[in-house]
Parts: structure tokens; C-alpha cells; sequence
């Protein structure tokens, strides 16, 4: 029972990262139809931008600090205009595979700039133990959870409940109409790319101290990202949420009760059962399209 | 002017040609990217160091060495391509690679030319296949695994055991001879937990390992895994005592692992920590050059391209059909080649023995805390 517990804890922690990268691969759907192939990448970018600030000679706050505003720039700005506007004239589809040429691009440009090896990185949670009903859980994880739920109540609120959000809603569900109230569309999508880089930068601090920063471990963060979403439902923030978190959980219950072996595979099945037999996801809502 | 010009480079040319076509070319295949890059930057920085110290004194019998590397991706599929493009250029002698299942898919590529191949792996099953041309730089898993195994039950007092372990040729191979030694010796296996390469989340492995509550753990995973456990070991605060072999004490380990890595234990065959004069001095030649302190598969190496000098120097001549026979039962003794730093004898099979360290990590370094003795 007490394996059981810390297996929900650990399965939690992970997941609320998986769900941070999640929503904001929803998002950008949400915004610009832009299926982003490289989100992994993007959380793996962030903790190399921190280390190298670091070697510069920047404290850990300062690094993180520059990361993020790097990561902003890089990953939301720069990423929206070199890449997304440009090639989201041509459709959906070569979009997506723009993404996946990103992706090799980010990887392989860490390789040749950093290392092939993996690194060290800090962790912003002190390593140590507190007791919460009885069992010992681990400061990183309860941190990890803490700065993640904070994350997406704070993107919740911004959403919802102020007139920014309100303009973002209204520029992903109907453009058009957005812009006669005159919604600064553009300026919205924007936003929804920097919230994305904001995200990533956030995820990558969380847990590169545990997966180390390595060129190669944006792979299977954006695959369990990518599950998520699909899990929790592509087009609901809170579906994404749900998705990460159940994956999470999935993933390390699979790995301790099924077999190690097939651990990556359990997600998997999840994903096809969900798509066979709730394709919008399980929040979700159906969309129809109209020619 | 100009024509003088023209025989002048086409002179030099030539002689340049001359001079390399003198020179001993060795090929090395190496884990440069991908899971083993640690495993790979490590021992190709151990090569060229050797070759720049023996071309510095002179060569071996009059003639420069000479390395083409090739990266294997860590990827035993890749691997097998790279050695049958070096065997292509025929070297003297193959070097490398480093992971087990690279050099298992490789070797017998290098049999099949009669090149010899002097390679990092340790998987067990190796040296048994009969092949005449594979030599290790290490120890094997069958000459170490009994070692650790008896260390865990006479040192340790483990009477249960979980064992952690990866899924491929190196981690099964040493899997199966330390659960056979552990039985033995009368320690049980409480848990058997295989993890596999380039897993980054150690949460559900390490939560297994608590509820079998073992009196130690045995760790046998590559470098970054090993580092990633560790952490993991301790964010869940698992305090029975850990042993491994050299990839859970190794020096990237530690770096990565930081403070989680204190009070690991492993069975070393080769460590830049040894109290020995001559891997000390080889450690600051190599801290020196490369910035960092290497760990054992520099030595590897290092030790690599001296026992291509020895065996040469031995023969008296550069005949890479008759390297092997000569190899076979050499004893090459470090007061005579100071590059081997450490006696050595090669058995039949290609296998080594020599002597070996326990090491324990303690505040971020290794710290050897017995010597073992060479077998015979």
C-alpha cells in the first residue's frame, strides 16, 4: 500500500510536467492549428540555455531568469515568425512536418554546440523528505507538483477570468468574428506562443534535475505530451491537464504492476483505446468541419 | 617560377604521401553519440593520448601510429557498418567498440579479416565464442562478477539481494553470473528488476526495490542510468547499502549524480583513483589535456593502443596476422612498458588478469578501499 502511494506520488509529479508540456501543445492547436512535433525538443532547449548561462558565470537564479526570457524569444517569438507564419499559408500538414525538421534541428544543434553526454542540472527543490499521512514522499516531487499546479491554475485564471484571456478564447474559437469586435487577433496568438515557451522553459527546470540535460530527452517528453493531449482531449486545456497527469500515473502504475518491459507500451494501448472509442478525447468536445 | 613552384608541391606531396604510408594506421569504432557517448568520448580520448605520447618518443619500431574514429551511435546495427568500413581500409589492429552488444554483432567481422580487435566490452559471453582475434582491455564479467558477489555476502552480510539491471548484453550477461554467484554463496535474489537503456524515469524500479526491502542493492546499469537511479534511490530514501561495478562509481556518475551517488560501492578493475604511481601520473596527463578527470574507459584506451606498442615491440616486427598469436599468454609487466600501468597476461580466450580495487564513493570521490590481487 505504501509502494502504492509513492507510486501515485511519483506517477503525479511526473505527470503534472507532461501536463504543462500538454497544454501548451494545445494551445498553439487551439490558436493557430499549429501542431508542434518539436515541443519535446523545446523542453529539452530551455535547460541548455540555463547551463550555458551558467557556465557563463550566472548564478542559478540569473540563469533561470535568462532561460526563460531566451527561451520566450526563441521559442515563442522567433519560432511563431521564421517558422509558423510562414509556413502556415501551406496548410496543417506541411506546418506539422516543419515541426518535425525543428525538432531534429534543435537536437542535433545541441549535440554539436553542448555534448552528446548528458549533465548535471540544479534543482530549484531542496532533496530531503516530509511526511504526509504516515509516508515519507520526497520534497522534489511535492515541489515539482506545487510549481506545475501553480502553473496551470495561474494559465487557468489568465484564461478565464480576465479580459486578456476572454480576447485569447475568443481569437482560437472564431477568429473572424474576434477580429470585427477587434480583438488584436495576432497579438493573441502571439501571446499563445509565448505562454507555450513559458511552459516549456517551466517544464524543462522541473525535470531536467531528474532525466539530466541531454540532447535526446526531449524525445519521450514530447511523446508522453503528445499522448496527453490526445488523451485528455486536443482542444480543452483542462483535457490536456487530465491527460498529463493520467499518463503520469499510467505510466509508473504499468511500469511497477504490468512489466517494466512494457511500460511504454500501456500509454500506447491507452492512446488507441481512447482514439477508437473516444476520439475527442476524454474531455474533450467533438468537432465538426464544414466544407 | 611558377613550374618550380608546381614541383615543389607536387614534392611535398609526395613525401607527405611517403610518410604516411609508413605509418601504422589503426581503425577505431567507438560509442562517440547516442547512450554509450560517455562510454565512447572517454576511450577515444584515452587513444589519442597514448598515440600522441608514443609518436612524441618516436613510434613503435621507427613508425608513427595512426587512428581514423567512427562514431557507432551507440547502436550495435551502426557499429557493425563503421567496422566493416575500417576493416575496408585494412588496419593494422581494430579498436573498439566499447558496449557489449557492438562488439558482439562486430567481431566477427574482424575474426573473418584476421584483424585483430582490442575492444571496452565485458559482457561475459565475449571471450567464449572461441573467437581468436577479440582481446578484452578489462576485466570480464566472469572474472568480476564473483568478486562482487562475494563481497556482498562475506563483506556486506547481505542475505537478500535486489538486483537492478539493463536490458541488453552487458546487464544480462553480468545479471546471470552474480544472481548464479549470490545463490551459490547463499544471499536471495529478493528482487529482479530489468530497466531498460536510456529509461529516464527510475520512480516504479526503485519503488519495487523498497517494498522487497533487501539487505543491499546491485546496481548494474550504464552510466547515466546509473546516475539517474541513484537520485532516485535517494528521492525515495532507500538506505540499504548499494554495489555495482565501475559504471555505478565511475567519475561522470558522480557528477551526475552529485550527492546521491555517496556511499555507492563498486568493484573496480580499472579506476584513475588506484593507488598506483602510474595511473596517477596517466590521469594527469589526461586531466591535463582534456580538462577532465577520465574515468575507466580512458584507461581502456589509453591501455588500448599500449598493448598494440608491446605486442609490436615483442614480435619485432609490424605483422597484424601474427598479432594475435603473439598476444595470446603475453605477460606485458609495466616496469618494461610503462604505458600498461599495471602487469598484465592475456589468456587464451583473449580474457585478462590483473589486479582490481573495491572503491566507495565517499563525498564525491572515489575512494579505493581494498586492492584486490592479480589471480595467478
Amino acid at each position: 500500500m505504501s509502494n502504492l502511494f509513492d507510486l501515485l506520488v511519483a506517477g503525479l509529479a511526473t505527470g503534472a510536467i507532461y501536463a504543462l508540456v500538454a497544454v501548451g501543445f494545445t494551445l498553439l492547436w487551439q490558436t493557430s492549428q499549429t501542431i508542434n512535433f518539436a515541443q519535446g525538443e523545446f523542453v529539452m532547449l530551455p535547460a541548455f540555455l540555463m547551463l550555458a548561462a551558467m557556465h557563463a558565470g550566472a548564478p542559478f537564479w540569473l540563469a533561470i531568469i535568462l532561460g526563460i526570457l531566451l527561451s520566450m524569444i526563441l521559442l515563442g517569438l522567433a519560432f511563431k515568425m521564421l517558422l509558423v507564419d510562414p509556413m502556415m499559408r501551406h496548410g496543417v500538414l506541411p506546418l506539422a512536418i516543419a515541426t518535425m525538421a525543428l525538432a531534429i534541428g534543435i537536437k542535433e544543434a545541441v549535440k554539436q554546440f553542448f555534448s552528446a553526454e548528458a549533465s548535471p542540472f540544479p534543482s530549484i527543490v531542496p532533496t530531503g523528505d516530509i511526511s504526509i499521512l504516515g509516508h515519507a514522499v520526497s520534497l522534489q516531487s511535492i515541489g515539482v507538483l506545487v510549481v506545475a499546479i501553480l502553473a496551470v491554475f495561474g494559465l487557468t485564471t489568465l484564461l478565464n477570468r480576465t479580459s486578456l484571456g476572454h480576447q485569447m478564447q475568443a481569437a482560437a474559437q472564431n477568429p473572424t468574428v474576434a477580429r470585427i469586435i477587434g480583438v488584436p487577433v495576432e497579438r493573441m496568438i502571439l501571446l499563445t506562443f509565448l505562454i507555450n515557451a513559458f511552459l516549456v522553459a517551466l517544464a524543462s527546470l522541473l525535470i531536467t534535475p531528474i532525466y539530466l540535460a541531454k540532447f535526446s530527452s526531449g524525445e519521450v517528453l514530447g511523446q508522453a505530451a503528445f499522448i496527453a493531449a490526445i488523451v485528455g482531449g486536443f482542444n480543452q486545456v483542462r483535457g490536456a491537464i487530465a491527460g498529463g497527469l493520467l499518463i503520469g500515473v499510467l505510466d509508473n502504475l504499468a511500469a511497477a504492476y504490468i512489466s517494466t518491459q512494457y511500460r511504454a507500451a500501456v500509454p500506447m494501448i491507452f492512446l488507441i483505446a481512447v482514439i477508437l472509442l473516444r476520439p475527442q478525447g476524454l474531455l474533450g468536445r467533438a468537432e465538426e468541419r464544414t466544407v | 617560377m611558377k613550374s618550380t613552384l608546381l614541383v615543389g608541391a607536387l614534392l611535398t606531396a609526395i613525401t607527405t604521401t611517403g610518410a604516411f604510408a609508413q605509418a601504422i594506421k589503426l581503425a577505431d569504432v567507438a560509442e562517440l553519440s547516442g547512450g554509450g557517448a560517455t562510454v565512447g568520448t572517454n576511450w577515444k580520448n584515452g587513444i589519442d593520448l597514448a598515440i600522441e605520447e608514443i609518436n612524441a618518443k618516436g613510434g613503435v619500431l621507427g613508425r608513427k601510429l595512426e587512428v581514423t574514429h567512427a562514431d557507432s551511435q551507440s547502436n550495435p546495427g551502426v557499429a557493425r557498418a563503421q567496422v566493416q568500413k575500417a576493416l575496408d581500409a585494412e588496419p593494422y589492429v581494430l579498436l573498439g567498440p566499447g558496449y557489449s552488444g557492438s562488439v558482439k554483432v562486430t567481431a566477427p567481422l574482424a575474426a573473418e579479416a584476421g584483424i585483430t580487435q582490442i575492444m571496452g566490452g565485458e559482457a561475459a559471453e565475449l571471450t567464449q565464442a572461441g573467437n581468436k582475434f577479440l582481446f578484452r582491455t578489462s576485466f570480464g564479467q566472469q572474472s568480476s562478477m564473483p568478486k562482487v558477489a562475494k563481497y556482498i555476502h562475506d563483506d556486506m552480510k547481505a542475505k537478500s539481494v535486489a538486483v537492478v539491471w539493463v536490458n541488453n548484453d552487458f546487464g544480462r550477461g553480468g545479471r546471470d553470473v552474480v544472481i548464479k554467484e549470490l545463490e551459490r554463496l547463499g544471499s536471495k535474489v529478493v528482487a529482479d528488476l530489468s530497466t531498460e537503456a536510456g529509461q529516464a524515469d527510475f520512480a516504479a524500479d526503485v519503488g519495487k526495490i523498497k517494498a522487497a526491502n533487501p539487505d543491499a542493492v546491485f546496481v548494474y546499469l550504464n552510466e547515466e542510468e546509473s546516475a539517474r537511479i541513484l537520485k532516485e534511490l535517494k528521492r525515495q530514501g532507500v538506505t540499504a547499502p548499494l554495489m555495482g561495478e565501475t559504471t555505478l562509481i565511475g567519475q561522470k556518475v558522480i557528477e551526475l549524480a552529485g550527492d546521491a551517488a555517496n556511499g555507492a560501492r563498486g568493484h573496480v578493475g580499472l579506476t584513475t583513483d588506484a593507488p598506483v604511481d602510474l595511473i596517477k601520473g596517466f590521469r594527469d596527463r589526461f586531466s591535463k589535456k582534456y580538462n577532465y578527470v577520465p574515468d575507466h574507459n580512458g584507461l581502456k584506451g589509453y591501455l588500448a593502443v599500449y598493448m598494440v606498442k608491446a605486442t609490436t615491440e615483442k614480435m619485432g616486427k609490424v605483422d597484424s596476422k601474427a598479432f594475435a598469436d603473439t598476444l595470446h599468454g603475453l605477460t606485458i609487466k609495466a616496469a618494461d612498458e610503462p604505458g600498461i600501468l599495471m602487469d598484465v597476461t592475456f589468456d587464451a580466450n583473449g580474457d585478462i588478469d590483473r589486479q582490481s580495487f573495491l572503491v566507495e564513493v565517499v563525498e564525491g570521490k572515489q575512494v579505493v578501499k581494498q586492492v584486490l590481487p592479480k589471480m595467478k
